[in-house]
């Protein structure tokens, strides 16, 4: 079975990606697909409705949905494996641009929206570095020369990234997606599987829902103001 | 790669929206032509040079089958600005990149990695002569009028993408110098395809692409048949821009309007 974990910001055109994706490869592969947001999602039931394919969601609630990506990641391989998909798609809920859910073993996509501003994956960092391809949704909307400045952007942050271009809504561009997911090695041991880097996710006390504000309140990682410029960095 | 110049690009023909098969053969743009694409709204003007743009291959909603050269393009054509010989230049006249006029160029020039001190410079002088509002350097991409934003990417896709096709969806919406713009293009030996509803540009490319329901109904090459209607078009043209600029300027329009 191959995997691919779509990342991106909210509203960047996420599902549309998926949705084209699955239309396209649903005729050569059995595909499953979770979705992982935080307080509601409906992307499960639409995609199940609409290609009748195994789908399925996880809502955070209280935990950063990004953690609750970690905690069941390893799940959902074995319950798509049983469903006996041959390709599971796992979308993140976007919430924070630092997030980075990508796995070795897998394929990681970052859908960004052309009309996001020009300085939007300079903002991105860990989501856009650690990716293996970038689609760049909503690209009927801009000219040339715009696409062009987004571009080069994108390769500030990582010049090796593999962008794609698309009108996810008409499916313009998607070939490239689909051979690189097509082409992306299969899962060789899904226990072996690990984050690519560790994110800044961090089961914080804010996280598990203490709302009190002020470091006095908090243990784990707590930082004055005087000392708070660049609050915390990961291993 | 094959990076031989363009010397041709061939549309092959997909399905109209109802499925049934366009009615033509293939149409061929070389350099130097000028076509335009014409139809009520909602025909599938834009999805025709949307299929251009990413050089279908029966993979979009029309079916059509774009090539270069006779040939399915290398992917750098596709995906590599930098060897990607068509610009599109979209009805959306807003510029969203938050950058000074000379940043974005200085930008665009930077991916493409050219090495040319002056192009930022003469690309708003170029841009200068498309439109009455002069662009300056320092000036915010978000803050341009439509008719500067139109005018500033036309003349980057003549200097800076240097693409030797040009697709223009609705130039003349914007208010810029739609016959100084066909001008250049022209000296400049683009190949130049507009989507319009303006009469004047239509009249002056020399072949009209039909559009009906999605696909394409005729394509009619006018040769000279149409002299005196492009005459016309022109006198009548420039009786309504001389009353644009009095207007613009302020005045009264009381004499002879007439050429």
């Amino acid at each position: 079975m191959r995997l691919a974990v779509v990342a991106g910001p909210p509203s960047a055109g996420k599902t549309a990606v998926v949705r084209q994706t699955i239309r396209s490869l649903l005729d050569r592969h059995r595909i499953a697909y979770l979705k992982i947001d935080v307080v509601r999602a409906f992307e499960d039931e639409e995609l199940a409705a609409e290609f009748g394919i195994p789908a399925r969601k996880v809502c955070s609630g209280d935990l950063c949905p990004d953690h609750a990506g970690v905690m069941v990641m390893r799940d959902a391989v074995a319950w798509a494996e049983g469903e006996g998909a041959d390709l599971l798609l796992v979308e993140s809920a976007g919430l924070c641009l630092r997030c980075s859910p990508y796995t070795t073993q897998g394929l990681g996509i970052v859908v960004l929206s052309a009309v996001s501003g020009t300085n939007t994956p300079l903002k991105m960092a860990a989501m856009l570095a650690l990716a293996d391809i970038a689609v760049v949704t909503r690209i009927d909307l801009v000219s040339q020369a715009e696409k062009e400045v987004f571009r080069e952007r994108i390769r500030e942050v990582n010049p090796d990234l593999d962008i794609v271009e698309t009108n996810a809504v008409q499916g313009t561009g998607m070939r490239y997606l689909l051979r690189a997911i097509e082409e992306y090695p299969q899962i060789t041991d899904p226990d072996t599987i690990v984050l690519r880097c560790a994110p800044p996710l961090g089961v914080c006390t804010v996280c598990i829902g203490k709302t009190e504000i002020g470091w006095q309140h908090h243990f784990g990682v707590v930082r004055r103001l005087e000392d708070a410029d660049y609050l915390f960095r990961g291993d | 790669m094959d990076t031989s110049p363009t010397r041709e690009i061939t549309i092959l023909p997909g399905r109209n929206r109802r499925g049934a098969p366009e009615r033509f053969e293939a149409i061929s743009i070389r350099p130097g032509d000028t076509i335009s694409i014409v139809g009520p709204t909602g025909s599938g003007k834009s999805a025709l040079i949307n299929d251009i743009e990413v050089f279908a291959r029966n993979d979009t909603a029309t079916g059509r089958t774009v090539l270069v050269n006779g040939e399915f393009p290398p992917e750098e054509f596709v995906r590599d600005p930098a060897y990607k010989p068509v610009a599109l230049i979209t009805q959306n006249t807003r510029c969203l990149a938050d950058l000074t006029v000379a940043e974005f160029l200085a930008m665009h020039v930077r991916s493409r990695k050219i090495a040319d001190d002056g192009i930022v410079e003469r690309t708003i002088a170029l841009a200068n002569e498309f439109t009455g509002e002069e662009i300056r350097a320092g000036a915010r991409m978000t803050a341009l009028s439509g008719g500067q934003t139109r005018s500033l990417l036309v003349a980057d896709a003549v200097l800076i993408a240097a693409a030797p096709v040009l697709l223009l969806d609705e130039v003349e919406n914007a208010g810029i110098f739609k016959e100084r713009v066909i001008e250049v293009l022209r000296a400049g030996g683009k190949a130049v395809i507009f989507v319009t509803h303006d009469p004047l540009v239509s009249l002056l490319s020399a072949r009209r692409i039909v559009m009906r329901d999605g696909g394409v109904e005729r394509v009619i090459e006018p040769l000279d048949r149409e002299n005196e209607a492009l005459r016309e078009a022109l006198r009548l043209d420039g009786i309504l821009r001389r009353m644009r600029e009095e207007i613009r300027a302020g005045n009264l329009i009381t004499g002879p309007v007439g050429a």
